[in-house]
């Protein structure tokens, strides 16, 4: 009877999360064998730096990463540039908008100072874009198996397969609604999104000569996207296998003890 | 301490006599960890331990998260990504406190429905039951709080959500409100607040812990069959017991280090598995999320609380009566708050002679009835406010209602329950024949 129970339970925590994240969601996500998904899943270096190469060259004309510190472009297991490259990448941010402009207000120099390495990516530059510094997190693409999302463990929650769907799932259509203009997506919940096209293929030229079609420029950039919402994925992972390891271990002792310790009171022999 | 007989310390050296005469800590020590156990108990007497550690867990990673964390609404998410990104090891102390929240209710539901079940909550441990669910309603109200203070959507409009029930308390919800939250609406006076309850309730709690396990001491454990520990003689008691140290330590070590295995490999591989992805976004009052939905463990609740809708007969014929002033939102927040004090009233609502469901042809079914019930309310509470799922949570919640106001009252009359073992020893020797005497 408990037995049964205990795995009801289980079942009832997957359900019902499962179906938390299932709602509220919609729009179709097709799923991307990305390199950091399972329990020893890596993120690729140089796909993370093409990423941020689209990241910078489109996506932040108008989106911002404001949580995310330009220093840990550095960081080992990220995009790794070189220090001096990750303080000329911040020296030729611009900074647009008002907000981030009353922050890096120098009183002396009576002006807005160049961003450095330690200040985090600029703000969004336009209202209605939203941060990027955790939307690989804030989205999730996949529910299954039956609404368990248990899949998760395998594939990621589906964050960066959302954003590659979302980037690649225009279909051409657009309509105007009270003065603004609406773009038909597959992937977007309502079937419209306000965002234009911003990817159509060959919009960037990769430094090492990857192909710059659409669909690897969105997988780039959604890799790079969960790297910055994400940065310490690989050193938590690592940290759950030794953890897990370490206590496999632990537990197997302790059962050996156990039996040991119990069996002249439940007559059973132990050849330990 | 009173209870079943047994060996008591004595203190050999001189300096533990001196200690003793002084402050007899370790005869206390001794006397709880020596405690004579029922040797019969089963796996679903771990959770207690696993639940220790739990508390052990959340206020060490709490403590130090707290020492990175900005409790102010314009801070209070970057604060949290601060402690993901730049406090050493902080995001995993983070997953841990998060997922660790999850590990606890896991592990009290099944706590709870093993006392259902072998009705640990029977005379003499009536107050031992009550303290437990003081503790549970304790641990809801801590969650909640914690789960507003990384000031995501969800944290916000669930906080919305929660403080708007008491609302809907007639004449007085919306000062009780107000007073609540600190202002008109959730904002940083609320956040305040809850960051320091937050803190302080954990602290309660463990205070509770000591109190139930004192309770619990004293009456000695329940077990699976339901039959008391001989007191007769310390002679009769040993043969029903084993002592707490090293038997039931060993054992409740090696099922703790079974969970947190999977609690590793979650917090490791998919820690945001059971969080919802809306609360990676920055609170905004401005927007309001499509669905506002609870954490996991307030779900079969949260059901309890939606399933009562203007249009059912029951809340029509309420608000009729009272002139209005019990209406659906108000019926519904004490449905809610009254599938909690049903649980805590079980130690009078059953009126079996019989302790352990196991003996209980009849109660068996209807137990796990309620088992599935509690799994089907999570799992509706979860879902939207349309089509069929209305339907299933009244009946749902209708059912634990049930369970604990007709059918367990009317069972100890109807029901002829099965012999139980005369003596634990005797149960025991049933299970393991070979046992040397």
């Amino acid at each position: 009877m408990m037995k049964k129970l205990t795995l009801s339970a289980l079942t009832a925590l997957a359900l019902s999360t499962g179906g938390a994240i299932a709602a509220g969601e919609g729009g179709h996500v097709h799923d991307v064998d990305f390199s950091f998904e399972g329990p020893f899943g890596k993120f690729d270096q140089m796909q993370l730096q093409r990423g941020l190469q689209v990241y910078t060259e489109v996506c932040s004309a108008c989106h911002g990463m404001k949580f995310v510190p330009i220093r840990t472009l550095a960081d080992e297991g990220g995009p790794a540039l070189p220090e001096d490259q990750v303080r000329a990448y911040a020296a030729q941010l611009s900074v647009n908008d008002e907000a981030s402009n009353m922050q890096l207000f120098d009183y002396n120099e009576g002006a807005a100072r160049p961003l450095t390495a330690n200040d985090h990516f600029p703000a969004n530059n336009s209202q209605n874009a939203p941060d990027l510094s955790l939307m690989a997190k804030a989205r999730a693409g996949f529910h299954g198996p039956y609404g368990t999302g248990i899949n998760q463990f395998l594939k990621g929650i589906g964050g960066p397969e959302h954003i590659v769907s979302i980037l690649t799932g225009y279909t051409g259509e657009e309509k105007v609604e009270a003065g603004t203009t609406y773009y038909e997506n597959t992937a977007f919940s309502t079937g419209w999104i306000a965002m234009a096209p911003p990817l159509y293929g060959e919009d960037v030229e990769y430094a090492d000569g990857h192909s710059n079609e659409l669909h690897h420029e969105a997988e780039d950039v959604a890799a790079f996207l969960m790297w910055a919402a994400e940065p310490k994925m690989m050193a938590r992972k690592r940290a759950g296998f030794m953890a897990v390891t370490f206590l496999v271990l632990l537990t197997s002792l302790l059962y050996l003890t156990n039996k040991k310790l119990w069996a002249p009171h439940k007559g059973k022999k132990t050849s330990l | 301490m009173s209870g079943i007989p047994h060996d008591h310390y004595e203190p050999k050296t001189g300096f533990t006599k001196a200690v003793e005469s002084r402050l007899p800590i370790i005869g206390l020590i001794h006397g709880t960890l020596m405690i004579p156990t029922p040797k019969n108990l089963n796996w679903m007497w771990i959770w207690g331990i696993v639940l220790a550690f739990c508390l052990g867990l959340q206020i060490v990673t709490g403590i130090v998260l707290v020492m990175h964390y900005t409790p102010q609404v314009d801070m209070a998410f970057a604060s949290v990504e601060h402690i993901m990104r730049d406090v050493n090891g902080g995001h995993m102390l983070r997953y841990l406190h998060a997922n660790g929240a999850s590990m606890f209710f896991f592990a009290v539901y099944l706590h709870i429905f093993r006392g259902l079940y072998y009705g640990s909550y029977k005379a003499p441990r009536e107050i031992t039951w009550i303290i437990g669910m003081i503790i549970y309603l304790l641990m809801m109200a801590t969650g909640f709080m914690g789960y507003v203070l990384p000031w995501g959507q969800m944290s916000f409009w669930g906080a919305t959500v929660i403080t708007g029930l008491f609302g809907a308390i007639p004449f007085v919800g919306e000062p009780i409100q107000t007073w609540l939250l600190g202002g008109p609406a959730v904002d940083n006076a609320t956040l305040n607040r809850f960051f320091s309850l937050h803190y302080l309730l954990p602290f309660v709690i463990a205070g509770l812990v000591i109190v139930h396990i004192w309770a619990f001491h004293t009456t000695g454990n329940n077990n699976p069959t339901g039959v008391e520990v001989r007191r007769t003689s310390k002679a009769e008691a040993k043969k029903d017991t084993l002592p707490f140290w090293p038997y039931f330590v060993i054992k409740d070590l090696f099922a703790l280090g079974v969970v947190l295995v999977v609690f590793f490999a979650v917090v490791g591989f998919m820690p945001n598995f059971l969080g919802h992805p809306d609360n990676y976004l920055e609170a905004n009052p401005l927007s309001t999320p499509a669905h506002i939905v609870p954490e996991w463990y307030f779900l079969p609740f949260y059901a309890i609380l939606r399933a009562f809708t203007a249009d059912v007969w029951a809340v029509q014929a309420v608000s009729f009566i009272t002139g209005g002033i019990v209406d659906a939102k108000f019926f519904g927040v004490l449905a809610m708050f009254g599938a909690i004090i049903a649980m805590a009233l079980v130690p009078w609502l059953d009126t079996s002679s019989v302790r352990s469901g196991k003996y209980r042809p009849m109660f068996k079914w209807w137990f796990a009835l309620l088992a599935v019930d509690f799994v089907v309310l999570m799992w509706v509470g979860a879902m939207p406010t349309d089509g069929i799922y209305p339907y299933i949570s009244l009946i749902g919640a209708t059912y634990w209602f049930a369970y604990f106001f007709v059918i367990l009252p009317l069972l100890g009359v109807i029901e002829k329950p099965l012999p139980t073992p005369a003596t634990i020893e005797e149960d025991f020797a049933a299970h393991y024949p070979g046992a040397a005497e």
